[in-house]
């Protein structure tokens, strides 16, 4: 598989490792990671570089996940990139709250790497 | 209709669900099998302390603690590295590991995963301090065991709509 550029966006680093870690065991080997720890500090990124994924927690102090997609969308940063949402929250009004924002995909955590793969490389070669 | 959690406290104070909650973290993000136990393996000074707030329909906080050879060794199944002290990572990991617990627990509960929110985690470190909260709605406090470290979690309700 060609390069992929992934945006890994959590307000933990240790979780921002092992979400690289699982898309490099999903099989994702040429992966490019760009890290930001909050929705403001994301949308820098995408202002400065493109990529072709996108994954974020939902609970982050300063700009949480949702109104980060929220601001993907509003500044048409990143268009037709699939932003998958990783996060302890697992109701069915986050999902939608999270499909309604434009998210494509979601995972709860604690998640596994199987998991991972199922949802996110579908998403990668669609792009 | 007004949600109302009061019909439901059976529910979310049963102990199997914190029980099922700690085996799936520590399984899923850890790769480690724990065991419940009733008492710790044995108590260290130093001890890490991670703090998960709940709010919404249930108020109160989900509270992980250990002592800091057993969160070194947490952070480092997690991350893969090793760690000799508690730095900034081995608290992310330990605050992380706190809120995939919280957030576990109250996905139980379907009227508590969507009506209850999560704070971001506060992670504490120090020697000999205690927990004390008055008069909890309800409270579970267990210890498990892995290899053979030994951690404790604490559910504190201390108010429910």
């Amino acid at each position: 598989m060609s390069e992929v550029r992934a945006l890994i966006v959590d307000d933990s680093s240790v979780m921002r490792k092992i979400v690289e870690r699982s898309l490099r065991q999903a099989g994702l080997d040429s992966l490019v990671v760009h890290e930001a720890g909050s929705g403001s500090e994301g949308l820098d990124v995408l202002k400065a570089t493109a990529v072709d994924l996108i994954l974020s927690d939902i609970n982050m102090p300063s700009m949480d996940g949702l109104e980060f997609l929220r601001q993907i969308r509003a500044q048409n940063l990143a268009p037709g990139v699939p932003v998958v949402m990783i996060t302890t929250e697992s109701s069915e009004e986050h999902v939608k709250q999270a499909i309604q924002a434009g998210a494509r995909g979601y995972i709860r955590k604690p998640f596994t790497a199987e998991q991972v793969k199922e949802r996110v490389l579908p998403l990668v070669h669609a792009g | 209709m007004a949600v109302s959690l009061r019909e439901s406290v059976e529910l979310i104070s049963d102990p199997r669900n914190l029980d099922t909650s700690v085996e799936e973290v520590f399984q899923l993000m850890l790769g480690l099998r724990c065991r419940r136990e009733d008492e710790p393996a044995g108590r260290e000074q130093e001890s890490v302390t991670a703090v998960v707030g709940f709010g919404g329909l249930l108020s109160g906080a989900c509270v992980f603690s250990c002592g800091s050879q057993a969160a070194l060794q947490i952070a480092a199944h997690m991350t893969g590295m090793e760690f000799t002290a508690i730095d900034n990572t081995v608290k992310d990991g330990i605050g992380e590991i706190c809120n995939m617990l919280a957030g576990a627990w109250k996905g139980k509960v379907p009227e508590l995963a969507a009506h209850c929110g999560l704070s971001v985690p506060a992670v504490i470190t120090g020697r000999d301090y205690n927990l004390h909260v008055q008069a909890p709605e309800f409270q579970l406090h267990h210890i498990y065991r892995f290899d053979n470290w030994s951690f404790a979690v604490t559910i504190v309700c201390d108010g429910l709509q």
